[in-house]
């Protein structure tokens, strides 16, 4: 009787929180679509700049959110762009060359390095701007630095999806290179790097989507809420999360509160996308496609 | 030198870059927040009020917030992920279950920002109605959208411990005529206990880390909180509240000790987990 009481107890626990979760994220999910998908148009991301003047930067877009877009996609690729290759080289250097000590000495570091909150990685690039502007007149927190910043928060990702791809090669094609001859070199840039590469681009693909979300980093390192394009790496810029946050805390009217929820939901199809892509690079969809070349 | 030499020197020096890097954020703040280490002072401002008119720069309160806002989040998500995994794992029809663990890997995918917008325009009214008190920024709010932001994760990983029971022990329990539940009580659970300790530790610190939650929900008042309703600090909004301020000021260098103490624990967390995975090498 008593085992009897507990199974539906336990059963129902579980449906029940299960629900809960579900319906939670449903109502959070729904929410912002009803209030935020009736604000999607052109004018929300040009203003009254036609879309052509904006995107030759004819004129400059001052009601929209295209800085904020712009300012967001320039940050992902200059971020990206610089933790790529150090992230795959020690991530090559982890799986294939790094043994005993030292190669839990390294990853060690690395799961700290994942570990540090990302405003911590901010505050670091903050004081890195300050350090380097007593050299350097022109650095102030800016785009470079930012992106920067941004870089070392996801190459621990990078580095950890690179080597659980090369890891995870079964043993009879990893030695069936060096039974031909091929060397270590050969081996890694023939076989094992083209065979793990579907991991590898869902890593990328999970880093472009954290530096594309990541708020806390880039309020430290010199995003501000109106500056238009960047200019140059040196110079301040928008963001679209940046926004987001801003305009929760400090909207005037009605309409801006409406841009705040057509930027949350633009972010939020961004990132689906991009998580959605990485999905299926990681069950290998892919992996025929991109190993036939 | 060949090819080979400067390939293999290539991926070494990018591997000590990323070790160095880790080394390079502690020596920054200890090197920044070092006048106020200076005699011994760190033990007191851990333990001192903030009240910069009477030249008090503790962060107690800001630890305060952020120990109450993460233990509070915690007592939500981890039953809410227990019964959820178990649902995920073992209860739930195959069909279900998988739609579920799909929401719940969309679900790591939405951006931070967008729990606290959402939770400024919905959370924050409905408790400031449901409890009738000040402005509804609370600990409470706060932690209930953070259990939103970690449950996900720690459900994957609580279903990912659950899913790598070897299949002997299954089938034992299951010729023994164990019904699901009696298999998740009595064989999954007991096996699993490790990766759940894991899991949980892991969102601790990750509950630690984030900022927006906190910034935008809990009203960020530096004042020790006395009850789940009232406002607070953490110490991640403290750093993105006081970097505005003056470079030299006292009130700027306690960002470093925040800072530090959030490195720190992070840090311990991430060590604590290994040992307890290295006790589980061990053991099996």
């Amino acid at each position: 009787m008593k085992e009897r009481f507990i199974e539906i107890f336990i059963k129902s626990f579980a449906w029940l929180s299960g629900l809960l979760l579900l319906s939670a994220a449903f109502v959070i999910i729904g929410f912002l679509m009803i209030k935020g998908i009736p604000t999607l148009s052109l004018s929300l991301i040009f203003g009254d700049t036609s879309p052509a003047d904006a995107f030759l930067l004819r004129r400059q877009v001052l009601t929209g959110l295209f800085p904020a877009m712009a300012g967001t996609c320039l940050l992902v690729l200059l971020a990206v762009g610089m933790a790529t290759p150090v992230g795959l080289a020690a991530g090559i250097y982890l799986a294939e060359y790094g043994r005993g000590t030292l190669k839990s000495f390294f990853s060690l570091f690395c799961d700290i390095l994942a570990g540090v909150p990302s405003i911590v990685i901010g505050l670091f690039g903050f004081s890195l701007a300050i350090s380097l502007h007593h050299y350097i007149r022109e650095i102030y927190p800016c785009l470079l630095i930012s992106a920067l910043a941004l870089a070392f928060l996801v190459l621990p990702y990078l580095i950890r999806t690179t080597q659980f791809a090369m890891e995870s090669i079964p043993a009879e094609v990893r030695l069936t290179a060096p039974a031909l001859g091929a060397t270590k070199l050969q081996n890694i840039a023939y076989v094992l790097f083209p065979r793990s590469l579907p991991g590898i681009a869902s890593g990328v693909i999970l880093a472009i989507g954290r530096c594309a979300e990541d708020t806390s980093v880039i309020m430290l390192t010199g995003v501000v809420a109106a500056a238009g394009i960047p200019g140059s790496l040196l110079s301040a810029y928008e963001a679209l999360p940046f926004y987001i946050y801003y305009i929760s805390s400090q909207y005037r009217d009605a309409y801006e509160l409406q841009t705040g929820y057509g930027a949350a939901v633009i972010l939020l199809i961004i990132c689906a996308c991009l998580f959605l892509a990485a999905f299926y690079l990681k069950n290998q969809l892919m992996n025929r496609m991109l190993y036939r070349q | 030198m060949d090819k080979t030499t400067i390939a293999e020197t290539g991926f070494l020096g990018a591997a000590v870059l990323s070790v160095s890097l880790t080394a390079l954020i502690l020596i920054f703040m200890l090197f920044l927040g070092f006048p106020l280490f200076k005699g011994g002072s760190f033990i007191t401002l851990l333990t001192t009020p903030w009240n910069p008119d009477k030249g008090l720069f503790g962060i107690y309160p800001m630890l305060a917030g952020t120990l109450s806002i993460v233990l509070l989040s915690l007592c939500w998500a981890f039953p809410l992920s227990l019964g959820a995994s178990a649902l995920i794992s073992v209860i739930a029809p195959a069909g279900f279950a998988k739609f579920c663990k799909k929401t719940v890997q969309m679900l790591t995918g939405i951006p931070t920002v967008i729990y606290g917008f959402v939770g400024v325009f919905l959370l924050v009214p409905f408790v400031r109605e449901m409890f009738a008190s000040g402005s509804g920024m609370s600990i409470l709010s706060a932690s209930l959208m953070l259990s939103m932001v970690i449950s996900p994760t720690m459900i994957l990983i609580f279903t990912d411990t659950f899913e790598s029971l070897p299949a002997s022990y299954s089938a034992a329990a299951d010729a023994l005529g164990a019904s699901p539940v009696q298999k998740l009580v009595y064989v999954i659970l007991p096996y699993s206990r490790r990766g759940i300790f894991a899991g949980l530790i892991l969102s601790v610190g990750r509950a630690m880390g984030d900022t927006l939650i906190a910034l935008m929900l809990a009203g960020n008042a530096v004042a020790v909180p006395g009850s789940i309703l009232d406002s607070a600090r953490t110490l991640t909004a403290h750093i993105a509240l006081v970097i505005a301020a003056d470079f030299d000021s006292i009130e700027f260098k306690t960002i470093f000790a925040a800072g530090l103490v959030l490195y720190v624990f992070t840090t311990s967390l991430i060590l604590l987990v290994r040992i307890i995975g290295g006790m589980d090498m061990k053991n099996r």
